[in-house]
Parts: structure tokens; sequence; C-alpha cells
């Protein structure tokens, strides 16, 4: 644990990325108290009002202070990427380890899961979801975990594969480990690596996909502001109302940065060994 | 270090989008004289931006406003609106209505040829009633027709309609399109008009243009038609560019490379005041035949009780609403008819903003005493509902999260639930399983809305969603389009738009604004309450600003 | 080797039956059903009867068993319908027409992301954490996480109206017809340019990373280090050595975006007015147009299931190992 500190502190670019993190989960847990104005009350007298003292990052189409709807905003955004990929992560490690473990049958009908999944048209998954659900930022998150979980589930799968045939799993299971052991002790932690890889890119891919939802007018039910959806009422005002694009854009551009170097900087600090294993799963890797 | 990067990176990117918004170098294609020659040329062509596909092209079975627009240039009807919403002829020369409203009889133009050059004659027009009433036909207009008992071509150019009752409709039903007997009518009778080639590369009409060219999802192309009955028409070739998205659409503008388009709100209000902009192009503004309106399902007990609907209309300010959903560019309505229209009665019951009132009313109706929150209770029960919205629509959006905000002042809380459209319509709203929801009416020049208000079209595919039922309102709506005495209807309607206001069975919003911009090198434009296109025929460019030779 | 890929081919089939029909339930249950008019207004005409008409042209009165046997005998004979939008046209004619623009654009942006990103990933892998490294990481990531209609609003008032070097959208000039042959080629390119240059700067990320990673794990291998210890230039031993096997993932990756090379991005076609699969599909959901949806489902699934049996069966002919585990797993 020690050696794990000592070689992430030593990676400048991912400490930033680190404290960029946990400076915008602080600023999203405390918008409420400092939300200089309620960010779902309209105002038709400041409409598209430019930055200014009052409302430092302007105003937006219905009048309401852009500041406080991108602080609530990230509440969303950044749940977005934990859930989400969360989800999709814990499906993935579960169905990649026993399709990797077990082989055989097990195998192939998690593989044509994935199959079927990656065929199958998200977008309409999600109308049918969220026609039958009440859309909530969970119903969302949920789904995008629900449908992100594939490529997870390759990586891990592709790690047990290989991985079954080393040394130090016949020995454990040679002396009588059962498979759980096996798997929770030996296996799954030099997965790790590049499931923190996919995590990485799937967070802001999540944030980026919530934003894709907002453009085609399903997510986050109004007046609820997430960094996507203000992204997008900004298309319509491209030209007058650049604040409206420039500073969820800019949100979103520093978050995903961040988790990138943060994520890469966690990978890097792990055992190093690690990242032999993790190149040959990499290359592995389907 | 790279924080550096990242922020003079996003310092470039910023100066991009600034660049942007300082304001429009005129860019140097022609810069039109402000009077150039007002002699009418033939030429030039004119390149409109559709918002979306067109989904066929013989209009009679499709539903969309982008196929309907270009069906106008191709089709005619035996009458039209003209600029002040009275029906003249157009294929029909002349017609004579008997007094009892039960026989209609038109005498046709002669020599209105097909675009194959055929003759139109009266077994077109007996062909395109056939064809509506066919119950095989996939059309949504052969309503208009029902309460006509006959159809008879007496000559080829003489049609008698015998309707089984007065029917007020009667003469603005035969607006609609004509279409060619000699090549349909085996489609037709199949109910396979939609395959028929007519539909997707070779329409044939008697319209001021002949259909040149569709290709799906990019443009459509039509050309003057020289043998057109009211004489060629001046500007040679139509493009219409199909272009998904608004904000690409004005930059089009900018860079001259569509002449006419549909302007947003916004973009008409604050993007093009600067000079460059209003040399180069016309603005115009009218009111549109659409009317926003916040519904309500009257089956809910709550809903049920008149003082609460009108408490809503107290709550909400239409002025604010309109100023931001539309910045403006809309009207008050009072009721389902347009302000300007001969049907239109302003002395009905106003609402104007009075939240005080608002809340005495639903104290009367029950709901007097507050949880903690500040939500209305009554029996216990606090006052909340859904607010549904269709998604892709923004303007529905703002709309509900305004009313949002007013009706949160009263104490009543609103969710808001956006969905998508066909979701929307088939489990909430033909369902009936809605509280309220935001929606709109395209309403027709001609006032009979017999379909939306009568208490007896409240089944799943019809349109009193709301579940209106109101007797006197029925008698007004039977008798209204009973007879065709226009002054009696008058009496009819206007007692009609009485009632609705004291009933508020739908809370009705505004009418909105049309917002057409137009190359200023086309001459000839006139803005009515039906929009500007409706004589595009005669619009020319003088010879000097002619822009496209080629075509 | 054989058997294998055999056994596989001929269980495509039954996988591909049981995809689509997995699919075609869920799609015929999710609510709503096919509508016609998409602008979120209703006119004050509407006609109870043409509902049940077109429910019954459609088939939609029939059990779902039935409509799916309908449509897959019909597709057996490569029928794949008409569309239920009001143009009826067959769902191939639909699909044919769009198909090429989006290949089109798709293939050449692959070209040039990969033909970008190795050099970058090499490069960056082999000086990591140095200046080039982090410039060019900060550089992928913002094209990662910008919007794309931002960026290609911004290029369209850059290029096209202040400028005025490029069009705006569509695929070809309004006066296309008219123009000489050469001018028209360079009319269809310059129409091209800024989709692609956006498609290119968000999708460069993920491939330079990829590429980046591979080449930095390979590079610490040992036969890299007795590479070096023979005494070979450097220069051989990344170009040669090194770069082969960090390639392996990124051509595997490649196969596996051979479903996606069909489908486009809804956002850019609508930003750029491209008539591409991605608006197809996103407009034929959202009418429930079911034999498009079906349609497009039924082609990337079969390229699906294509690439992955070549991707396993590279994989096996290259790494022994996971060709013995396989067999032993399958006991």
């Amino acid at each position: 644990m020690r050696g794990f500190w000592r070689a992430f502190r030593r990676n400048r670019l991912a400490l930033i990325g680190g404290v960029v993190v946990v400076v915008l989960v602080v600023l999203a847990v405390l918008a409420p108290g400092i939300s200089p104005w309620d960010p779902n009350r309209p105002d038709v007298r400041k409409i598209l009002d430019a930055p200014s003292r009052a409302h430092p990052l302007g105003t937006d189409q219905l009048g309401r202070d852009v500041l406080s709807r991108m602080l609530y905003g990230a509440r969303v955004s950044l749940a977005v990427g934990f859930v989400s990929v969360g989800i999709a992560t814990m499906i993935g490690l579960v169905l990649g380890s026993l399709a990797g473990y077990h082989g055989g049958t097990m195998d192939a009908t998690v593989m044509r899961l994935v199959d079927l999944m990656l065929v199958f048209p998200r977008l309409f998954l999600l109308l049918a979801v969220l026609a039958f659900l009440r859309p909530s930022i969970w119903t969302i998150m949920t789904v995008i975990g629900l449908t992100g979980w594939m490529s997870v589930a390759r990586l891990v799968r592709a790690e047990f594969l290989s991985l079954k045939e080393r040394e130090f799993v016949i020995w454990s299971q040679s002396i009588g480990a059962s498979a759980y052991r096996t798997i929770w002790r030996h296996i799954l932690p030099n997965a790790i690596g590049p499931v923190l890889v996919a995590m990485t890119l799937g967070i802001p891919a999540a944030i980026l996909t919530e934003s894709g939802l907002s453009f085609l007018g399903l997510g986050v039910q109004p007046p609820h502001a997430t960094w996507g959806n203000i992204l997008n009422e900004g298309k319509d005002a491209i030209e007058i109302g650049w604040w409206l694009s420039a500073y969820p854009g800019l949100a979103i551009l520093v978050t995903v940065l961040s988790y990138n170097l943060l994520g890469e900087g966690i990978r890097d600090a792990l055992d190093p060994r690690l990242r032999q294993s993790v190149g040959r799963i990499v290359s592995r890797a389907r | 270090m790279s924080r550096g990067d990242l922020l003079r990176l996003s310092g470039l990117l910023l100066l991009i989008a600034l660049a942007g918004c300082g304001g429009e170098a005129d860019s140097a294609v022609d810069a039109p004289t402000a009077q150039g020659s007002s002699k009418p040329a033939y030429g030039d062509t004119y390149i409109e931006a559709l918002q979306g596909n067109i989904s066929g092209l013989i209009p009679n079975v499709l539903s969309d406003g982008p196929s309907f627009e270009v069906a106008q240039l191709i089709y005619n009807g035996l009458v039209k609106y003209d600029k002040d919403l009275n029906l003249v002829g157009e294929l029909a020369e002349s017609w004579q209505y008997s007094r009892d409203c039960l026989d209609l009889t038109f005498k046709l133009r002669r020599n209105v040829r097909w675009h194959d050059n055929r003759p139109f004659t009266a077994a077109d027009v007996v062909f395109t009633y056939e064809t509506m009433i066919n119950p095989k036909t996939p059309t949504a207009y052969g309503g208009d027709f029902k309460a006509v008992e006959s159809v008879e071509a007496v000559d080829p150019y003489t049609v008698h309609v015998h309707y089984k009752h007065p029917n007020a409709k009667a003469l603005q039903s035969w607006s609609i399109w004509m279409l060619p007997k000699h090549l349909l009518e085996s489609y037709a009778r199949e109910g396979k008009l939609r395959e028929a080639p007519q539909n997707r590369t070779n329409p044939v009409g008697t319209g001021a243009y002949l259909f040149k060219e569709w290709r799906p999802g990019e443009k459509v192309v039509l050309v003057a038609n020289p043998d057109y009955f009211e004489g060629r028409p001046y500007v040679s070739r139509v493009v219409y560019r199909i272009i998904p998205s608004s904000a690409t659409t004005f930059l089009e503008l900018k860079a001259k490379g569509v002449d006419g388009a549909k302007l947003t709100a916004l973009q008409f209000k604050r993007q093009t005041e600067y000079p460059a902009f209003r040399k180069a192009y016309t603005k115009y503004q009218y009111a549109a035949n659409i009317y926003v309106y916040f519904g309500m399902n009257l089956r809910d007990p709550r809903f049920a009780d008149r003082r609460v609907r009108q408490a809503f209309a107290h709550a909400i300010n239409k002025r604010e609403l309109i100023e931001g959903v539309r910045l403006g560019l809309a009207r008050e309505a009072t009721g389902p008819y347009k302000p300007g229209t001969w049907q239109y009665n302003p002395n009905v019951h106003q609402y104007p903003y009075d939240p005080a009132r608002a809340r005495d009313l639903l104290a009367a109706a029950g709901w007097n005493e507050k949880n903690a929150d500040g939500i209305l209770l009554k029996d216990g029960q606090p006052f909340k509902f859904d607010l549904l919205s269709a998604q892709g629509s923004d303007e529905g959006r703002k709309v509900a999260e305004i009313i949002q905000a007013a009706l949160k002042d009263i104490g009543v809380q609103v969710e808001i639930r956006v969905i998508e459209w066909a979701a929307l319509l088939k489990e909430y709203i033909k369902k009936r399983n809605f509280e309220t929801v935001i929606l709109a009416w395209g309403i027709t020049p001609d006032p009979d809305q017999f379909d939306i208000w009568h208490s007896s079209k409240t089944s799943p595919d019809e349109l009193n969603r709301i579940g209106y039922a109101n007797p006197e309102v029925d008698d007004l709506l039977e008798k209204g389009r009973g007879t065709c005495v226009e002054a009696d209807r008058k009496k009819y309607y206007d007692r009609l738009q009485e009632v609705l206001a004291d009933d508020q069975p739908i809370v009705f919003l505004y009418f909105r604004d049309g917002l057409p911009v137009v190359s200023s090198r086309f001459r000839g434009i006139v803005p009515t309450p039906i929009g500007i296109q409706y004589n595009f025929n005669e619009w020319f460019v003088p010879l000097n600003l002619h822009r496209y030779t080629a075509g | 080797m054989l058997g294998y890929a055999l056994r596989r081919l001929i269980l495509a089939i039954p996988l591909l039956i049981g995809i689509t029909f997995v699919s075609f339930l869920v799609i015929h249950l999710a609510p709503g059903e096919p509508v016609e008019n998409q602008a979120g207004e209703s006119s004050t005409q509407s006609d109870a009867k043409l509902r049940e008409r077109l429910r019954e042209i459609y088939g939609l009165d029939k059990p779902l068993h039935v409509q799916y046997w309908n449509w897959v005998t019909r597709l057996a004979r490569l029928d794949f319908g008409r569309s239920f939008s009001p143009d009826a046209r067959p769902v191939l004619q639909k699909i044919g027409e769009r198909l090429p623009i989006t290949l089109l654009l798709n293939i050449v942006e692959l070209m040039i992301i990969v033909t970008l990103a190795i050099p970058i990933g090499v490069l960056s892998a082999t000086r990591q954490y140095s200046t080039f490294d982090k410039i060019t990481t900060v550089f992928v990531f913002v094209g990662f996480a910008t919007p794309d209609f931002w960026l290609a609003l911004m290029l369209m008032i850059l290029f096209g109206v202040q400028l005025g070097w490029l069009p705006i959208s569509g695929l070809r000039s309004p006066t296309w017809e008219y123009l000489a042959f050469w001018r028209q080629q360079w009319d269809f390119v310059a129409h091209l340019a800024l989709p692609i240059l956006v498609a290119t700067f968000g999708g460069l990320a993920g491939f330079s990373r990829y590429m980046r990673q591979s080449m930095l794990e390979v590079v610490r291998q040992d036969y890299i280090q007795s590479a070096r210890a023979k005494g070979l230039p450097e220069r051989v031993v990344i170009g040669k050595h090194a770069l082969r096997n960090a390639l392996l993932p990124i051509v595997t990756v490649l196969g596996l975006s051979l479903p996606g090379l069909i489908g486009g991005s809804v956002i850019v076609e609508s930003i750029f007015a491209i008539p591409g699969m991605g608006q197809l599909m996103v407009q034929a959901v959202f009418e429930r147009d079911y034999p498009v949806i079906m349609g497009n489902l039924v082609i990337v699934a079969t390229l699906t299931l294509v690439a992955n049996l070549i991707a396993d069966i590279t994989y096996s002919l290259v790494d022994p190992r996971i060709r013995v585990a396989a067999r032993r797993g399958r006991r």
C-alpha cells in the first residue's frame, strides 16, 4: 500500500488530476450552499445575459444563473460518471470472470450475450426504459451502466483466459484452494489494471453520453440542470450566448482530463510488474 | 505544465467562439441595390431550407409539414385561401352554393393541364373524392368528406356535389389537392397510393412547378411550369434543402447558401438586427395557425372543478410566458381562434395575471391548507401532479418550466416529464393516462373544431383528449358546422368562445408568430395571416439581381 | 482450427435468429407504435379509421410470434420489407441510399485516425512524460471532450461564414448539376472536409491512447531489452520488434470496429445536414419504423458475428495458450 502511495505521489500529473476531481466533488456536494441563485427559477427579464458581476457565467435562455446551474449540474454529471461506470464495471467483472474462469458453455453464453447487447440499439432501450419508468437520474445511470459493461467483460475474460494457465494459479488450485479464493486473491488483482483504464475512459464517456442524450431530448428531466443539457441548450445560441457552450464544455474537458490522468496514475502506481501482465492483457483484450 | 497548455487551448477555443459572435462582415457575393428595377423578370433560383425530410410527394396520404410545403407548389385544389382568408377559386372558376347548403356545383377552369400534358377534367375531381373516402386509402383527411352524399361529373368541366346535410366546411374541403386519375387510379383502388411511383419519383399535379428531383434527406428540386394556368412563374427553379439543425440553417443564411428559411425567436430578435443582414434579407412576421396550451385531464376530479382551472389561468403570467419562450414573438390566446380572423371574439372572460385571485379560487375549491413545504393540501393530500411535454420541443419544455415556477408560487407542485412523442401519444395521451400536458393545436382557417371539443369525440384515437363535455358547446358546434351562412356561424362561434373562456377546459396560452426570412432580392412578397408563400408564383427577382443563372 | 471455425459458422445462423428474435420482441413490446406526425402538434383533423387501417397494413394486429415469423421468412428471401413511414419504400432502398455516405465518412475517418494515432502513440510511449507526451495527451483529450456539435458550429462559422473557404452543410452545392466534372468532385470533397475533421478530432483519443498503452507495455518486455543488449540500433528495436507486437491489439480493435462502420453520429449528421445512417436510425426509432430498425439490426448483427469470428480465430492463431485453454474449457 505504501509503495503505491509513494509511486503515485511521484506522478505530478496524476496528482493534479486527483486534486481536480476532489475539488469538483466538493463543489458539487456543497452546491446548495454556495450557489448564488436558485438554479431553476426562470426570470424572463434576464434572458441570455452576458457574464457580469451578478452572474459570473451569464444566464441561460430562461434567465437562470449559469453558475448555479453548473454547480448543481456537477452533481449530476459526476454522479453519472461514477455510478454508470460503477454499474458497468461490476456487471463486466462478474460476467467476465464467470466466462473466463469456467470457459466452455458459460463462456459461450456470456460472449453471445455480449454480442446481443452490442447489436441492440441502445437508443431503443433508453426510450423503452424512459417511457415506462419515471425518468430520473437513477434510471438514466442504470441504463447507461447496463449498456456499457461489454468491454469490461471482455477485458476481464481475456485476463482470466491468460492468467488461468499461469503458474501461481495452477499452484493455488493444486493445494486445494477453492475457485472463489483463486479468483479473488489471485486473478482479480491482476485484472484491475486494464479495468481501471476502461473505467477512466468510461467515466468521461458516460458524461458525454448524458450530454448526447440531452441532444436527443432524453435525459434528466427539466428543470434540473446537467452540464449536458446546458450545453445542449447552448447550441441554439452559439453566437450570442457563447457562455452556454464554453463553460460546460470547459467543465467537461477538465473533468475528462482529470479522470484520465488520475486513472493512469493509479494504474502506473500499482505493482509495476502489473505493467507486463497488463501489456499481455491489452494485447489479448477483445 | 499541462494545465498551462489546457488554459491556452481553452483560450484559443474561446477566442474562436468570440470571433464568431462579433457581428457579420458582409460576405461579398452581392450587395443588392435598395431599388433595383421592379420589372418582373423570369429566372433565378430560390433556395429554401426545410427543417425535416419530406416523406413523399402525394400529400393526400401524408401528414408532415415539409411534405405539404413542397406539395403546395406541385398541386392545386378547387379553391384556395387568398391573403384576406377568403376562399377563392383555384382550379374552379366559379361555383354555386344552393340556399339550403346541400348542393355545390363547381365550374372548372378549362385549359388546365396536368404536368404530363393531359387535360384536367371533372373526372379527376371525382376520382380524388373517391380516393379520399376509400377506406383503403391511408389518409387523415377523409373525414372532411363524410357529409358528402354524391359527387358527379356533369360534364368534363362541371362537378356537382350533393351533401347529406348542410356542412359549413364543404367549400373549404375542396381545397384538397387534386390527383390525376389517369395515373393513380389503379393504385388508389388497391389502397397502394403510397407505393405509387408518383409518391416517390415523378409526381404529377397541376401546380405552378414541375417536379425535377428528390434526393432523400438532401434536397427537392422543382422547376417552373411554363403552362401554369395562372401564368408562368417568374422564379424558374426552387430548391428545398433539408437542413435539420436551425443553427446550421442560420449559418447558411449568413453564408448565402439558402435564400429563405424560418427563423427561431432568438435568431429573429437578437441575431439579425445588424445592417448587413437587414440589407441582404427581409424579415416577415405573422401570427401562425398554431396555439400552445396547458391541457388538463378533466376526468381527474381535481381538474374537473372549474375554479381550479380558472385559478391556473390566473396564476400564469402569459405576457411573461411569451417573453420567456418566444421572446415576445407571439400573441396571447384567449380561445381557440386567432386574433384578426372573422371568427375571433375579443369579448370573452379574460384571465389577467393575478396570483392572489388564483389562491382564492383554489381555496374556494377546497385547497385551503398548506403543508410544511408550502404546498396546498385538500383532505390531507398535497396538490401535486405531473406535467408532460413532448421531447424534441424546446418550446414546450420552456413553457413547462415557466408554468412549473408559476404554479409553485401559488402552492402547487408540478413535476415535469419530457417524453418522446411516440410513447407520449400512445401510452399517455391515447390511454388518457395523463394529468396535465403541454401541447399545441394547429387550426384551420375554417372555425369548425368539432373533433376537439365535442363530447362524442373521446375514444382513444380521437381528439377530445381532455374529456371535455358541455352540452351547450356540443350544440354550438353542431349548429356551427351545420350552416353555410357566415353571419349565423359567427353568432355560434362567438358564443362558443365565451363558454370556453368561462369554462377554461384548457388554459389557452399563445399563438406563435411565424418568422420567415427571404433574401431581399425577391420581390412581390406580401405578408398575410396565412404566411408569405401563398403567392409564390408571383415572386420575382429583378434581372440585375439574379444570383443563379443556371437552370 | 478449421473445425472451430466451421462450428462457429454453423452456430452463427441460429445465433442470428436468436438475436433477432429477442430484439424483435423487445422492440415491439416497447411503448409506442408507428406514428406519422413527428411535429409534436396535432392538426385538428384526425381519422381514427386511418389508425386502424395502418395497423392492418403493417400487420400489427397479429400476435408477435406470427409477426416475427413473417418477418424472418421474408428475410430468408432477402426481402427486408417496406418501411412503415409514409413513403413506404423498401427498407433496403432506404438503407442503401444512406449507407455509402456513412461508410465513406467512417472509413476515411478511420484511416486518418489510424495514420495519426500510430505515430502519436509510438512517440508518446517512447518519450513517456516528455513535453511531447503531455501536449499530445491534452490535445487528444480536448478532442475527446469537446462536444461534436460545438466544434462543428465553430468550424462552420470560421471556414464557412467568415472565411468562406468551405461549404457549410449538405453533400453538394445546390447548383452541383451544372458544374463541370472536376468541379463536382472538388465540391463533394469540400463538403466532406468539415464533418471528417470534426469526427477525426474527437476520435483520435481512443486509438492513440490505446497505441501508446500497447507500446508502453511492449517496450518493457524482456525481448526488447535483449534486442537492445544485442546492440541493435534503437530505430530497429522500436520500429521493427516493438512496433510489430504493439500493433497487434490495434489490428484487433480495428477488426472489432467493423460493425460500427455502418453507424453514423446523429449529432454530426444533423448539424451538417448529411443524410446518413445515424439520422435514419434515430428517426426510425422515434417513428417506431420497425422494418427499418430490424433491417439495420440484422446487418449490424451479421457484421458483429463475422468480426467476432475473425477476431477469435486471429487470436487463437496468435496465442497458443488461448487455444489450449479453449480446448480444455470445452471438455
